[in-house]
């Protein structure tokens, strides 16, 4: 059956390393922050200027100083640390970023993302987005297969307008694991209880399936 | 002569019509709220605004957005603000939409003396435009150019009479650069305190940024999404 977005989180926890320095985008992604391992040393960088955001804070404490990229108000940890935005996306393009995980409307069999515009419909900006994909070392996209028409996400060629080209490495969906390869789409894992006919289905991109593809372990 | 200015109205005076302005704050937090509303107060006309972001409709720059004060916004994300979105669609509103890191760098770059320089944000995408492309370590940058503003007005925490500055928590974020790409740096602070009393080593803006310095009141400091657990 095809995982819920925490299910698509939980799997791309797996991809942490104790030690990582990891920036999660707005929606699915910030709810890897959720499924970090036990006694995992993980921080995570806010663009705006934080590097240790920790839990949202308990009732009555919110503090409006104290946000992340999306504008909620957050907490920080132990040892964390607060500087500018230039400072920040120095951070992120000088490569001092371990795992970027962010969401997508479209990625292409050649590792090109559309996620920041709808002509004519969505076109409040692209923020930092295209400053993470350029330069982050290992970028993770997750989103849902299909759009909620059932249209493919992973496409020969994106039709919306680029957030970065060539970038993408690895998406994490609610059907499957795949790594983008120069031969195109490489299908990894399944998730549990979908088949390889259901995802070459949602698939429009080339789909690369070598031997048995094994379910995810989560 | 004193950098310490009674007030906002007084801070923000010689701003006249048409001028480019830079705001500090990211979403609503580290925004200059005193001088946004005198310069609402004042209904200076045909603003570039310079700022991560627009506000939301009733506060922020989006109370200079709705009286129609601005013609062009220079920003990186505009999606708290339904009038914004509205006035970019409907053509009543120039627009630059700047990658926030290449916009954070501008700033910088502008303040500090940089003219030029090359990131690889934008490489392919509309923001390449035709700016000059240059192949460093195997791939390819776009060059962008230093930002400056005949004003910039920063928010901070704590300030003195010499213009230096603290900042606390996330409510930095652009004030730092655009302290030093304002022609004229407008800067209000929670606290204004005796020189002498700012730890030098705690100092994020020295004050040689600075030319105009008050105490500022009544904050809102609204938030945009109180979340909690």
């Amino acid at each position: 059956m095809a995982l819920d977005k925490n299910g698509i989180a939980k799997r791309i926890a797996q991809e942490l390393k104790d030690g990582y320095y990891v920036n999660l985008g707005i929606g699915i992604p910030t709810l890897v922050a959720n499924y970090i391992p036990e006694g995992m040393n993980v921080t995570l960088q806010s663009e705006n200027g934080l590097l240790g955001i920790g839990p949202f804070p308990a009732k009555g404490k919110a503090d409006a100083d104290l946000i992340n990229a999306g504008k909620q108000t957050v907490t920080f940890i132990d040892g964390a640390a607060f500087f500018d935005s230039a400072t920040s996306f120095g951070m992120i393009r000088g490569g001092h970023v371990d795992l970027t995980v962010l969401g997508a409307f479209e990625v292409a069999e050649n590792g090109d993302i559309s996620s920041w515009k709808i002509p004519g419909k969505l076109v409040k900006g692209m923020g930092g987005a295209m400053d993470l994909v350029a330069a982050a070392k290992n970028i993770i996209v997750a989103t849902t297969h299909t759009d909620r028409k059932g249209n493919s996400k992973l496409i020969p060629e994106c039709t919306l307008p680029l957030t970065g080209v060539q970038c993408v490495k690895k998406i994490v969906t609610d059907l499957a694991v795949v790594e983008v390869t120069d031969a195109g789409f490489k299908l990894l894992e399944r998730a549990p209880g979908v088949s390889v006919e259901e995802i070459k289905a949602a698939t429009t991109g080339k789909l690369i399936i070598e031997g048995d593809i094994p379910e995810m372990n989560i | 002569m004193s950098k310490v200015v009674k007030n906002a109205q007084e801070a923000v005076k010689e701003i006249k019509n048409g001028s480019t302005v830079m705001f500090g704050g990211f979403g609503l937090c580290g925004i200059p709220e005193n001088c946004i509303n005198a310069l609402v107060d004042n209904n200076i006309q045909d603003i570039t605004c310079i700022s991560n972001n627009a506000g939301i409709d009733e506060f922020g720059l989006g109370l200079l957005l709705r009286k129609h004060q601005l013609k062009k916004m220079i920003a990186s994300y505009v999606g708290e603000n339904k009038e914004f979105e509205r006035q970019l669609l409907s053509g009543e509103l120039e627009v630059e939409l700047i990658p926030q890191g290449t916009l954070a760098e501008r700033i910088r770059a502008g303040g500090f003396g940089i003219p030029a320089f090359f990131v690889p944000a934008g490489f392919g995408t509309e923001i390449q435009g035709d700016k000059e492309i240059r192949e460093f370590n195997g791939k390819p940058h776009v060059m962008e150019l230093g930002m400056t503003a005949d004003f910039a007005i920063v928010k901070a925490w704590k300030g003195d009479a010499n213009g230096n500055l603290i900042y606390r928590h996330t409510a930095n974020n652009f004030n730092n650069m655009m302290a030093s790409a304002g022609k004229i740096t407008i800067a209000e602070v929670e606290e204004l305190v005796p020189v002498g009393e700012l730890e030098p080593n705690q100092i994020h803006t020295p004050g040689i940024f600075i030319q105009k310095i008050f105490q500022g009141t009544n904050y809102e400091k609204r938030i945009e999404f109180v979340t909690e657990q």
